[in-house]
């Protein structure tokens, strides 16, 4: 990570120098300003990366947008708390408290136990939830757009979405992204 | 620690949050301040001693010292005056 304190400086440039440059810098090119996110998952683990690195990329005064396509159009649902789930199936990344096969991953009540016990560790490490990162990406007029054709296929009207949600399609996110350096797909 | 005493306008105690919330409440509460005013953040996230000197790399802000005390890790922020 960047600390600013261990930033190397060239013989006879102050720090003063470096933010000078970097400022005259980010001047000159106004895509350093911006990031173009694709939210393409719809599972709680996967909600979170976008919103979190959207937050903070509108926190640190960056025009942030994030594209919301395929099952990512969970996470601005007007009902993503339902929506966003995990399952501990065929994710042997997941933590669990004691070694499951799959057999028994597969059982009935196992999705919503994982949603459930992964929901009480990230409240009990005082992450945000899902919609404490949709409030913060409003107040920080992060844009959120959905994605006009997968809506379209899943059924999915307007009215489905949190409002202020606006509604694209591919053109519309490259035409964000051509104008950023920050691009992701997650 | 520190060695002189920075004189500061606001307070933020970010202490049990974890990224991103501690550089989202600190971009809103710098917004409250006039250019050159200082802002005094207190967060227990170790993610913080990394990310608060980034964030104030990429803003503009300057961050005028910050040190650990007490299991927390204390910021001061120095607005910057073209915000």
């Amino acid at each position: 990570m960047l600390d600013q304190q261990q930033v190397p400086t060239a013989p006879g440039l102050s720090e003063e120098d470096v933010r000078r440059i970097v400022r005259a810098e980010l001047e000159r090119e106004p895509a350093t300003r911006s990031a173009a996110i694709i939210a393409s998952k719809g599972t709680l683990d996967w909600a979170y990366p976008p919103l979190i690195l959207a937050t903070t990329a509108a926190a640190s005064g960056m025009d942030a947008s994030v594209f919301f396509t395929f099952y990512g159009l969970n996470i601005i649902h007007k009902d993503f708390e339902r929506l966003l789930k995990v399952s501990p199936l065929g994710n042997p990344a997941m933590p669990m408290p004691v070694p499951m096969p799959n057999a028994v991953l597969g059982l009935p009540g196992m999705g919503p136990m994982a949603t459930a016990m992964m929901k009480s560790k990230f409240r009990g490490k005082h992450v945000a939830e899902i919609r404490e990162l949709l409030e913060s990406a409003r107040d920080l007029d992060v844009r959120l757009i959905a994605c006009q054709m997968t809506m379209d296929v899943f059924g999915y009207e307007a009215s489905d979405f949190l409002d202020g949600v606006e509604f694209a399609g591919a053109a519309a996110f490259l035409a964000a992204a051509r104008q950023a350096h920050v691009t992701l797909f997650v | 620690m520190s060695q002189t005493q920075i004189e500061t306008a606001a307070e933020l105690d970010a202490r049990g949050l974890l990224c991103p919330m501690p550089v989202v409440k600190t971009a809103k509460a710098m917004k409250e301040l006039a250019p050159g005013e200082v802002l005094k953040l207190i967060a227990t996230d170790r993610g913080s001693i990394a990310d608060i000197p980034a964030w104030a790399s990429t803003t503009g802000n300057e961050l005028l010292e910050h040190y650990e005390e007490d299991g927390a890790f204390v910021f001061f922020l120095r607005k910057s005056g073209e915000v």
